[in-house]
């Protein structure tokens, strides 16, 4: 960090989303899907509320994840000083701060307890032992003040890093990101509890005899690529739209196709070692699990995820060309956010129609409804802010960036 | 080629040696030297030059692909061995698994072809930098001695085919060398 921070002068029309772009739209037509989305909810909903309240939490937990896989990014970006990503860090700031916006969309859910999770069915572990000693844990009121408590706490530390940074454009004081800086480290021991218990709460308890010890991590690999893979599709498409075409450059997606390749090595590895142990071991009450998805056509949605969640990114993200290109860096983010689309209903689907791969209208129905807030929510905060963050004092050697 | 041979020029001259005192002198040199179109030349900075590979013109190193080819050689390989072993010479029923139970094989897959794409990377290397050599004529140069302290050099061989040892001399002086020295081989 030197004084030539102070050289660097972006003019603001290259910085932010100018009037009459298309992208000034984008709030709208995410209120659009919103709106349209949670019709088609509504008027199918009522007639299969238990398919409703499964495909509520897929997407529920996918937009949700982008946004904890992003705290995660900056966080990790604050703790390791990270110089390369400050150009890109908005994105990441700016689909974190929609959390609270999650947090409202989380409270549908509330009302499809028992729906969703068996345990929660009042008189269900009346004659089941393992529910009686896990009841302590897996209680209703319990859950809801978990439930408050981690959107609490995300919201605490999303809010402090976005206002931050936010507040640096205008102050441009460098004691902002040493103080961030600081609370970046605990702040990821937090984010990795959190993280770890919401994951047991709304994904593993949907099987409430099952456990995984690794499962947090497995949620978290998820979580982290899903957020790469929307980064660079966001930021390809920034440039292809014309926004920061002069600031983000071939050098910086070529680092953010870097990690999406290794965290597809991560997620696979993470994935594969909770298949393998359980396997090797063999002991019943873990092998249900893996038993449910490896019959029928959930066989196929398994396989599907090894080969599309690994072999095909894997060798497709290798190549240096590849991530140094608007269109092929973003074909890769797509199809990796599709496949973790894929992997998070491959968690949860299974418990809903243990008999096979069942897609539904509100599938899409939910995933429109959550997604277009999201996209909503996202974009309104992009319009009113500078697309990068202008004043960090790293922000020079993010510009000069170079792979070596 | 034989791999132990030194891949030196032949004749009275190895090549010119010449000296800058900053990065910045050997960039600019660099380029200059790249666009006069010499192509057996290399520049030696006691750390690396970010951009250096740039302005040297450099080609990209087909060393991924080495990598590449024996990563994909130790997975088969490492899960050929285990597929032979477990399901065609030694079928043994262990842990109540079938013969050919895939996912046990996926660590030692992961590992061969770790290990041998690790060894690509590293004997590639070698191969392609023509190492192990053990003696070069630039060190027969006193002033070469700095090359890993605080002196940036570039060296033009003789067997280049725009080589010649007065007029590519001077080349490098007009180009701001500090000194300029003819090697012999």
């Amino acid at each position: 960090m030197t004084a030539e921070h102070d050289l660097v002068a972006l003019r603001p029309d290259q910085v932010t989303i100018p009037p009459g772009h298309p992208w000034n739209r984008l709030p709208l037509v995410g209120a659009g899907c919103a709106v349209l989305g949670a019709v088609v909810c509504a008027l199918l909903g009522a007639g299969n509320p238990k398919q409703f309240f499964f495909s509520w939490l897929v997407s529920f937990l996918f937009f949700l994840s982008l946004a904890i896989g992003a705290l995660f990014f900056v966080l990790i970006q604050y703790a390791a000083q990270g110089g390369w990503s400050v150009v890109l860090r908005r994105i990441g700031e700016t689909t974190f701060a929609t959390v609270p916006v999650m947090a409202a969309l989380f409270v549908p859910l509330l009302f499809g307890l028992n729906h969703l999770f068996s345990w929660s069915v009042p008189g269900a572990a009346e004659h089941d032992a393992l529910l009686q000693w896990k009841a302590p844990f897996l209680n209703v009121p319990f859950f809801l003040i978990r439930a408050v408590l981690y959107f609490g706490i995300w919201s605490f530390i999303a809010l402090m890093y976005y206002r931050g940074s936010r507040g640096q454009d205008v102050t441009g004081d460098p004691a902002v990101s040493a103080r961030l800086r600081k609370f970046a480290g605990p702040g990821i021991i937090v984010m990795a509890l959190t993280a770890t218990f919401a994951s047991v709460d709304w994904i593993m308890s949907l099987t409430p005899h099952w456990y995984s010890t690794m499962f947090g991590v497995y949620f978290f690999a998820g979580s982290f690529i899903g957020f790469i893979a929307l980064l660079s599709v966001v930021a390809a498409a920034m440039r292809g739209a014309g926004l920061l075409d002069t600031v983000i450059t071939a050098e910086h997606l070529q680092d953010v196709g870097k990690m999406l390749f290794a965290f597809t090595v991560f997620w696979t590895y993470i994935a594969f070692s909770q298949f393998f142990l359980i396997w090797y071991g063999n002991l019943p009450e873990e092998t249900t699990w893996y038993r449910a998805r490896m019959e029928g056509s959930w066989l196929t949605i398994s396989i599907l995820l090894m080969a599309g969640h690994f072999a095909v990114p894997f060798f497709y993200l290798m190549g240096r060309a590849v991530k140094r290109r608007n269109t092929t860096l973003a074909v890769g983010g797509v199809w990796l956010l599709a496949m973790h689309f894929v992997d998070l209903y491959w968690q949860v689907m299974p418990t809903l129609h243990p008999e096979g791969f069942r897609p539904s209208v509100l599938d899409v129905a939910a995933f429109m409804a959550i997604g277009g807030c999201f996209v909503a929510a996202a974009s309104w905060l992009l319009r009113r802010q500078a697309l990068v963050p202008m004043r960090d004092p790293r922000l020079a050697e993010s510009l000069a960036f170079e792979n070596v | 080629m034989p791999l132990f041979r030194q891949q030196v020029p032949t004749g009275p001259h190895y090549g010119v040696l010449a000296e800058f005192a900053t990065t910045t002198d050997l960039y600019h040199a660099c380029e200059r030297v790249r666009d006069a179109g010499f192509t057996r030349w290399d520049a030696h900075t006691p750390f690396p030059v970010h951009g250096l590979d740039k302005a040297m013109g450099l080609k990209r190193s087909p060393l991924p692909w080495i990598v590449l080819v024996a990563g994909l050689t130790g997975a088969a390989g490492g899960f050929g061995l285990q597929y032979w072993v477990h399901a065609d010479a030694y079928p043994l029923v262990i842990s109540g698994k079938p013969y050919f139970a895939w996912p046990a094989m996926i660590p030692i897959t992961f590992e061969l072809g770790v290990l041998f794409a690790a060894f690509g990377a590293v004997f590639g290397m070698f191969g392609l930098n023509k190492l192990p050599m053990h003696h070069h004529p630039l060190f027969k140069s006193k002033i070469f001695e700095r090359v890993t302290d605080d002196a940036f050099f570039i060296s033009i061989e003789s067997r280049d085919p725009k080589f010649d040892p007065s007029a590519t001399g001077k080349l490098l002086e007009s180009l701001g060398a500090r000194s300029v020295e003819l090697l012999e081989s």
